[in-house]
């Protein structure tokens, strides 16, 4: 398989929250997501209530790799920043540690430049987290998937799901 | 690739559904959309041209209940089926779990399925995957058109591996939950062996 799964454990995601619960003040940011670069969305923190986070985690996965698709066309590796301007409400989407997706929705009440400066910071401090997650589970699947919550599913769990 | 979150007890496994031009994959989504719990789904997204033909992709988000505490969610997706799409296409097979190959039963759109198949094959191959070796369903779809060709001859062109087949009408929604059932059920036996 060319991907491991993504296995997100309680320890880091609190980590993860707290970089972009940060970043949401000190951007003065609306909401802010962290979407996996397959579309699942990984977190989110502001006023997520208003938005609809599944849709807007899958296409924005769609829309980075719409870029990348573009950028190895002109043979650029990817476009590590999009940036959307709207009439009220823009989009900074930026990539974080080559595999997921930052993205960070802000009114007038902040600017593109505060914007890029923040992310950029809390970029560095999520892919540090990112990378620790990544080495836990080639860890963790070494040892062997015991703990992992699938393995003990019997046919019936399966069929039941469909009941 | 499966996203497995302990924090929040989720996973979640991309469907992709694969074929050629009009051969009904956005029309399997639209029949799972209007028959599935308003609590169960998402919105559809559906990323179309003018004329309705698929531009990007469908999605549809789906969540089936627990396991052992866990909720699982499938996100479906279809890609664009016509030829010229090709670099589209790629992109929607990326951190697949599980594949579902729409054929059109009409003889006409014989050279058209396997085309597509051989496409789909090529395409997984760029990504690092083997369709051989991932959850895969066949589904033989338009069975009630007066030109569709017997199951066994669709199943000799494009079934030689013998995954799990089903036959179906997309449009009055006969066989579109037996094939997505079958599916996740093969994706969920797979996360089971751990990979």
């Amino acid at each position: 398989m060319s991907n491991p799964t993504l296995v997100m454990y309680d320890e880091e995601f609190q980590e993860v929250n707290e970089v972009i619960e940060r970043l949401l003040k000190e951007a003065n940011a609306k909401v802010i997501f962290l979407v996996d670069k397959n579309g699942q969305l990984i977190s989110g923190v502001g006023e997520t209530e208003r938005f609809d986070t599944t849709s807007l985690a899958s296409l924005t996965a769609g829309n980075i790799a719409a870029t990348g698709g573009l950028a190895k066309l002109i043979g650029e590796k990817e476009f590590s920043i999009l940036f959307h301007e709207g009439e009220k409400d823009n989009l900074h989407i930026s990539i974080v540690g080559g595999r997921v997706i930052l993205v960070v929705l802000f009114d007038n009440r902040s600017s593109l430049g505060l914007v890029r400066l923040r992310v950029k910071k809390s970029s560095e401090e999520l892919s540090a987290i990112f990378e620790k997650l990544m080495n836990k589970s080639e860890e963790r699947e070494k040892r062997g998937s015991a703990d992992f919550p699938f393995a003990e599913i019997t046919d019936d769990d399966i069929d039941n799901l469909f009941s | 690739m499966s996203f497995i979150n302990y924090a929040s007890r989720e996973i979640n496994c991309k469907i992709v559904y694969y074929g050629p031009g009009l051969c009904g994959k956005t029309t399997n989504l639209q029949f799972i959309y209007q028959r599935t719990a308003p609590d169960a789904k998402g919105k559809m997204i559906s990323l179309a041209t003018e004329t309705e033909r698929t531009l990007f992709f469908d999605f549809l988000p789906l969540s089936l209940g627990e396991i052992r505490g866990f909720k699982t969610r499938f996100h479906l997706y279809t890609v664009p089926g016509q030829v010229f799409y090709d670099a589209s296409r790629k992109l929607i097979l990326k951190g697949v779990d599980g594949v579902v190959f729409v054929a059109d039963s009409q003889e006409e759109r014989i050279d058209a399925n396997i085309e597509s198949l051989e496409n789909l094959r090529i395409n997984l191959k760029e990504q690092g995957y083997d369709l051989d070796k991932l959850p895969y369903i066949v589904q033989y779809n338009k069975r009630d058109l007066p030109g569709a060709m017997s199951v066994d001859e669709l199943h000799d062109e494009l079934n030689p591996t013998n995954v799990p087949e089903f036959e179906a009408c997309a449009t009055t929604g006969e066989g579109v939950f037996e094939t997505l059932k079958a599916v996740a059920k093969l994706i969920l036996i797979d996360l089971k062996k751990g990979k």
